[in-house]
């Protein structure tokens, strides 16, 4: 048992414990309108070359280009030219698209496990376009907008999903957990927050090496809480790192609302103040935004000006992965509620805008990427779906642990062709 | 009488506990209001209150490291890692402060609080979302480590964890978590309210910490196995017709010796099973533990199986996991040597 407090404190007021509660729970109807959203074009712009000070006041509101009505206003419009914005549309419409498709096959039972990203499609669509083609990335699960984006192909992707025999990383992996060292996407790891660092000690070694490339790396809201966040930020400061460290704040972590990583008490960028980095925020559903903030970020890396903490302000529109049903913690709906609206709808509208694009194209532009999608799932499940995987090339499975195969894992190897024999009743490779 | 899955003997062991002792406080990822991703704590929130079950930020580090400061006030932190693979960032305070601090404080501060994770694999939770860590916890003094394989055990079990004065490490098969899996992929499991070890009664019971439980006696063979693999072992000495000893440890650490001992002294084998990669695992302790206090009565040399030393892959799960056929070829080593 517990001690009872000392009698001579018995007038003492009773201490309680604060537990963060999101203002929604399944059945209230959510209102976002305590949600503070400044006028897009507001924000000052910074030179990059500015002393991380100045972006202080930038972790607490956002940065946002796109006004209701589509049209790019304030420092940060990138003014880019349209055939970019289109390319950015066509990926996130194909990211959305391929996302759809995978989702239904995990449905199908095709395979064990899938993670959409529907509505933060910008961040990492938006960031690829602001980055040079060989910057490296250390992405969460969610950034497969990335491998889209550099024009990893799709079929090698979803054949990654199925572990098929064209997945290149041989079947080892969970579906999503890509890595393809060509198009400058490291290994995704299940265990949350280890690659903050490891983005870091990348960016660190170009430094170390006089080289141009810089790093960047992404973090949910609720991995934030882990101490690989921290780490990650001690060291960018105390080295000068060239890296852009991301924070996705999409308002969830499964069921744990961004409150219990601490955003009652300040903004995920704010905490680049505290280890004296620069730090924006940024409306992450404005593909114009994101651009512009991660192009800031790189140019001030590149000019040896040291890290920036981005926090990209978003919303999960889906479940967690495939294995969550949302509704058990948070009203049916809230995603068409967010104020910030859709990543997709709003570049289009912009592109509308300006001239540059119409509704009849977007319906081309779609049905292209459905096109594209479902011959890259017949071209990936040629070579085969999960439940057909793993009894062929069972001897893959001990290659990798080491350089070379050392006698133990022969030995395995040998007794696991054993049992394959057994099982399959004929020879196994 | 009540028939309970794991997860639901798990979550009516929390209403025990909780009921009971109003200083154990629960927490963990998504454990509040959602009642955590397998259900373990469900209802749990609203029963108790947010004061005394709550989410927890995603910091493994911090659930240990505040669940050493509860410890130290005199609470009962009962805490969640949401997978076993994801204990590493709470390793340090696990390992460093948790383990020991009865011992370098002479039993001023004592660490009473159990933390619990699933683990084990064969749910295609590929090489993060599958790993056995036990004997990275067995290695540890100070701790007790505890792997129920009944809804029965899981309940009492997980109540003497919380009522006893150590800290306990608490892993969960979830492969069995719905119903026992005998290691045929190609078959499906049957629910738990077909089995007997599914009647769990409601309120208070323990099952004691450092009992072992003999699950099938016989006279031939001495099977040693936990979690998931009791289950595994079982199927395999019946489909095999050999007449052995199916020894549940429930407990790793502090082990169950006397019961093991007279078992492989009446048997003379003894074949000792774990689902974790081989190398440096528990298997090795008991193999050892065996050899050292039976080696006059055995017959033949122990025998281990185990899984591959190789991560938990995703597509290769069927082959990775010591099923059938590898339990066949163990038995039918240790019988025939
Ligand atoms: C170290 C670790 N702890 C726990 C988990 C289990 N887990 C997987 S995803 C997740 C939530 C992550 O939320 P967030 O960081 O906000 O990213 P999001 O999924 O919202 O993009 C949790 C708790 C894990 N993968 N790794």
């Amino acid at each position: 048992m517990s001690e009872a407090p000392p009698t001579d404190r018995r007038n003492a007021p009773a201490l309680s414990l604060h537990v963060p509660e999101p203002d929604y729970r399944p059945g209230d109807t959510p209102d976002f309108s305590k949600v503070v959203v400044p006028a897009a074009g507001a924000a000052p712009r910074p030179d990059t070359g500015a002393p991380a000070r100045e972006t202080f006041p930038l972790t607490d509101t956002l940065v946002r280009v796109l006004d209701d009505q589509g049209r790019p206003v304030g420092p940060w419009d990138p003014r880019l030219d349209p055939d970019t914005l289109r390319k950015m549309l066509k990926d996130m419409v194909t990211v959305r698209v391929f996302d759809d498709r995978m989702y239904r096959a995990q449905r199908q039972g095709k395979t064990s496990f899938y993670m959409k990203c529907t509505g933060e499609e910008a961040i990492a669509v938006a960031a690829a376009a602001a980055l040079a083609s060989d910057d490296m990335c250390f992405p969460t699960y969610r950034q497969q907008g990335l491998l889209v984006a550099r024009g990893y192909p799709l079929t090698d992707m979803m054949c990654q999903i199925y572990s098929n025999a064209g997945d290149k990383l041989h079947g080892r992996q969970l579906p999503i957990m890509y890595s393809d060292k060509p198009h400058g996407f490291f290994s995704i790891s299940g265990n949350l927050g280890t690659q903050y660092p490891q983005a870091v000690g990348w960016a660190m070694a170009s430094a170390i090496k006089g080289d141009s490339r810089i790093a960047m790396g992404w973090i949910g809201d609720g991995a934030t809480a882990e101490g690989d966040f921290h780490s990650a930020l001690t060291f960018a400061a105390v080295y000068t790192a060239p890296v852009i460290l991301a924070v996705v704040n999409n308002q969830w972590a499964i069921s744990s609302f961004s409150g219990i990583a601490g955003a009652e008490k300040a903004t995920f960028a704010n905490r680049a103040v505290g280890y004296g980095i620069a730090g924006l925020r940024v409306d992450g559903n404005d593909a114009l935004a994101v651009y512009a903030a991660t192009r800031w970020a790189a140019e001030r890396a590149r000019a040896n000006h040291g890290p920036t903490l981005i926090e990209y302000f978003t919303y999960r529109a889906e479940g967690h992965s495939t294995s969550d049903d949302p509704t058990g913690y948070r009203p049916a709906g809230e995603a068409q509620q967010w104020p910030l609206g859709d990543p997709i709808e709003r570049l289009k509208a912009h592109l509308i805008g300006a001239g540059e694009w119409d509704e009849e194209r977007h319906a081309d532009l779609v049905k292209t990427a459905d096109a594209e999608v479902r011959a890259a799932q017949k071209q990936a499940e040629a070579q085969g779906i999960l439940p057909d995987q793993g009894f062929d090339r069972i001897g893959s499975m001990f290659e990798d642990v080491y350089a070379d195969t050392p006698w133990h894992l022969a030995e395995q190897r040998d007794a696991a062709l054993g049992e394959a024999r057994i099982y399959l009743g004929r020879d196994a490779s | 009488m009540p028939t309970r899955n794991m997860i639901e003997a798990i979550n009516d062991a929390h209403k025990v506990v909780m009921a009971a002792d109003p200083d154990v406080v629960v927490f963990g990822e998504d454990v509040g209001y959602f009642g955590g991703v397998f259900r373990a704590t469900a209802g749990l929130q609203a029963e108790f209150g947010k004061q005394r079950c709550f989410d927890a930020p995603i910091s493994e580090g911090g659930i240990v490291g505040a669940a050493v400061g509860m410890a130290a006030y005199g609470l009962k932190p009962l805490i969640e890692i949401q997978f076993a693979d994801y204990i590493y960032p709470g390793y340090d305070q696990i390992v460093s402060e948790v383990a020991r601090m009865r011992y370098r404080t002479a039993g001023e501060w004592t660490m009473p609080m159990v933390i619990r994770s699933p683990y084990g694999g064969g749910i295609f939770g590929g090489q993060t979302h599958s790993q056995s860590p036990e004997a990275l916890f067995t290695h540890v003094a100070g701790l007790k480590v505890v792997i129920p394989s009944t809804p029965y055990d899981a309940k009492g079990l997980l109540i003497a964890a919380v009522e006893d004065p150590d800290p306990v490490v608490f892993f969960e098969p979830k492969r069995i978590y719905n119903g026992p899996f005998d290691g045929h992929h190609d078959r499906p499991v049957k629910p738990w309210s077909k089995h007997p070890d599914s009647e769990v009664p409601d309120g208070h019971y323990t099952v004691p910490l450092g009992k072992a439980r003999i699950v099938r006696e016989g006279q031939d063979l001495t099977v040693l196995a936990y979690g998931t693999m009791v289950h595994v072992a079982l199927a395999a000495v019946e489909e095999n017709g050999i007449d052995a000893e199916v020894i549940d440890l429930r407990t790793l650490l502090p082990l169950d010796m006397a019961t093991i001992e007279e078992s492989v002294k009446k048997t003379g084998r003894c074949l000792v099973v774990q689902e974790a990669t081989k190398t440096s695992g528990f298997a090795a302790e008991l193999a050892t533990l065996v050899q050292e206090r039976c080696f006059y009565h055995l017959e033949a040399p122990v025998g281990r199986v185990a899984g591959w030393d190789t991560p938990y892959p995703h597509a290769y799960e069927w082959i990775y996991f010591p099923g059938p056929i590898r339990m066949k070829q163990a038995l039918e080593k240790v019988m025939a040597d």
